[in-house]
């Protein structure tokens, strides 16, 4: 498949997954109309997903999920050392993701709330990040597929890949979305990070913050805007808690 | 015959989450023939604690990135029956009309990405697109006018964001509607060559006696609320559910396991058709027929040809599902308004893989108290430990080599169509 008489690399792909819902990882196999021109600019040679046959050789390791087990530690360091480029694949990769709300009861306390007296091997649950150097993040719950295209796109070529600086609010603009606040709902648009075309504000539900805070966010504003609707700061901070993008500023890790 | 056999399966692939077989044959002795659950649990019932009821589904629904739809919908339901809250006629379509969009990507996806390739003799479905590349299109083509639906009704294929409590955030509009209708029925020619595909594929022959549990649909093919039911004749009520499931914890797995009248039982397609054949659509009957599906069949493998059954149903009851929406008048309320209160309900969903629990208690505040998620591989881990002992069995007598034998046991486990990280939640 060359462009420009260049015939493009076809980097070699692994997909691992850690603690999660393995949604980001199906996302992989979704957009139909054009998943077989993706699969055919990455060579996957990795994906227990979908195939039978794994290599350890491999350039880039998406990985997704959030750590909470030892066992899950050492495959992530044996993947960190194979990789040349490692991806955090999805919010629970990129923050803990929800995982995280576990974190405020003790292993102890979770254990004995849904196995009774027979508790399983669980750790608090951390981000990729806390554990192995991260090359780059790919946030959402789910991942966004038509920016998974795009970033692939910017790998295969290795052209910097510049993430969208506004915030989801821009996005909603640009597909004539009433905004949420002005229907009576919180939402965390003005403060999060786009990229994922807003579809929960268009499809009725106010933004929840799945990809992290956008770049220089006015959060004066912001809590200034929410208390003008009547939330208060602690049901924001309670939302923003939620998928754990926001951990510098609800001060929860 | 061969007395000796030995199978490690870690991490089982093509399957949804992290699951290890296990075989030792020694001197024809069957020493193990184990299906473990090593998945990480998450521990959701505790995530759950203290949450709003508005964050409750929001929540369930990151359980499983396959059938998210389907935990909102009884996330949903459970919030809505501790509330006491009646949804509309027009909120209660849309759900379903979601609820087949889910069913269908789900079920493609399983029968083309996740077990073809194993009749077919492949590692994968990869090879196909450069041998078959008119099956990767049939397949492409179906799983996305699938998730173009859930996108539609539900706002997101993965994790929706339409359907919320009292009912839905958004409706799509009757030329969206109608588009999908034509959609649909374009598609049938796709599923009849799905159909002639998988008649080319021999399915293993195998039976073991077992209980199949299922919704119990009264007037309709069965998928949100009402009665359980068994083919062993146990019949509960929703609420009743912990009856039908007795769940309880074991050493060996990640996941909780479950029992009815024997040593184990199993819900999903299979369990479906058994339970409520003579509520499917016409022309799912007519291919349940042909395709030799009688209830009740006690084939493991033949739930592959139950969900295929399943798809044929699912798109004709979607076109009358939206015949009836676009009859009814544009201004139809599709949410009501929701005043939280004190109270324990329970949602039960027929879910691609079978019937699905959530179970909430609520405080004055609208707050979680105690949460309670039955998943339904979880349900279905006891019956496969079951098959695999007896197909390990009965092959043995057939001198199978250990090569073979994986293979088998591999496609036992894969006819199940397990969400093993939904099971460890």
């Amino acid at each position: 498949m060359k462009y420009l008489s260049i015939e493009p690399a076809r980097p070699k792909v692994a997909v691992f997954d850690f603690t999660d819902c393995e949604g980001c990882e199906l996302q992989l196999i979704n957009k139909e109309e054009t998943l077989v021109d993706f699969l055919k600019a990455i060579e996957v040679v990795n994906f227990r997903e979908a195939i039978s046959n794994p290599s350890e050789d491999y350039d880039i390791a998406f990985v997704e999920g959030s750590i909470s087990r030892a066992d899950e530690i050492d495959r992530l360091l044996t993947i960190r050392k194979k990789a040349k480029v490692l991806v955090a694949f999805g919010t629970c990769a990129c923050f803990g993701g929800v995982h995280k709300l576990k974190n405020v009861h003790t292993t102890y306390e979770a254990n004995k709330e849904v196995y009774g007296d027979m508790p399983k091997d669980t750790m608090p649950v951390r981000s990729v990040g806390e554990i192995v150097q991260v090359d780059f993040s790919i946030p959402g719950c789910p991942v966004s597929k038509a920016e998974i295209e795009r970033i692939v796109q910017h790998l295969i070529w290795d052209v910097t890949y510049q993430y969208p600086v506004y915030p989801v609010c821009f996005e909603c603009r640009q597909r004539f979305t009433i905004c949420r606040f002005d229907l009576g709902e919180l939402c965390l648009g003005p403060v999060s990070a786009a990229g994922c075309n807003a579809p929960c504000p268009a499809g009725g539900m106010g933004c929840w913050g799945c990809r992290g805070v956008a770049e220089a966010p006015n959060f004066v504003e912001y809590f200034e805007l929410c208390k003008r609707h009547g939330y208060s700061k602690e049901e924001v901070l309670e939302r923003m808690n939620f998928f754990g993008g926001f951990a510098e500023v609800t001060g929860v890790k | 015959m061969k007395l000796d056999l030995n199978v490690d399966v870690h991490h089982l692939t093509r399957v949804e989450g992290h699951g290890s077989i296990r075989i030792r044959v020694q001197n024809g002795d069957i020493k193990e023939a184990a299906w473990e659950v090593i998945e990480t649990p998450r521990y959701f019932e505790v995530m759950l604690k203290g949450k709003k009821w508005d964050a409750a589904a929001v929540l369930t629904a990151r359980i499983c990135g396959i059938c998210s739809i389907g935990h909102t919908l009884a996330s949903l339901r459970a919030t809505e029956n501790a509330f006491g809250i009646t949804i509309p006629e027009a909120a209660k379509k849309l759900r379903i009309l979601a609820k087949h969009g889910e069913t269908l990507q789900s079920h493609y996806l399983h029968l083309f990405f996740l077990a073809a390739p194993d009749f077919l003799g492949l590692p994968s479905a990869l090879p196909l697109i450069e041998s078959n590349p008119e099956v990767v299109a049939i397949a492409a083509r179906l799983k996305g006018l699938a998730n173009n639906m859930c996108d539609l009704i539900a706002g997101r294929t993965t994790h929706p964001v339409s359907i919320q409590v009292g009912g839905m955030s958004h409706k799509p509009s009757r030329r969206e509607l109608l588009a999908l209708r034509d959609e649909l029925l374009r598609s049938v020619e796709d599923v009849a060559a799905t159909i002639a595909l998988f008649k080319t594929l021999t399915i293993p022959d195998f039976t073991r006696e077992t209980e199949f549990v299922a919704l119990k649909g009264v007037k309709e093919y069965p998928f949100i609320g009402g009665d359980l039911v068994s083919t062993d004749g146990i019949v509960k009520k929703e609420n009743e559910y912990r009856a039908m499931t007795n769940e309880f914890c074991v050493e060996h797995s990640t996941s909780k396991w479950c029992k009815l009248s024997r040593n184990s039982f199993a819900v999903g397609a299979l369990a479906r058709v058994n339970n409520n054949y003579k509520l499917l659509h016409k022309e799912a009957q007519k291919l349940a027929e042909e395709l030799g599906l009688k209830p009740v069949n006690h084939n493991p493998f033949m739930n592959n040809i139950a969900q295929l059954v399943e798809c044929v149903h699912c798109t004709y009851d979607s076109v009358k599902l939206i015949d009836e929406l676009v009859k009814m008048p544009q201004d139809e309320p599709i949410r009501v308004k929701v005043e939280p209160k004190a109270g324990i309900g329970v949602g039960a969903v027929e879910v691609p893989r079978g019937i699905l629990y959530h179970e909430y208690e609520y405080d004055n505040n609208g707050r979680v108290v105690k949460a309670n998620c039955i998943i339904p591989t979880t349900q279905n881990h006891a019956n496969i430990w079951d098959d695999m002992h007896e197909l390990v069995k009965v092959n043995l007598v057939k001198g199978m080599t250990d090569a073979k034998m994986e293979l088998l046991c591999s496609m036992l486990v894969r006819a199940y169509d397990p969400c093993i990280s939904c099971s460890v939640h």
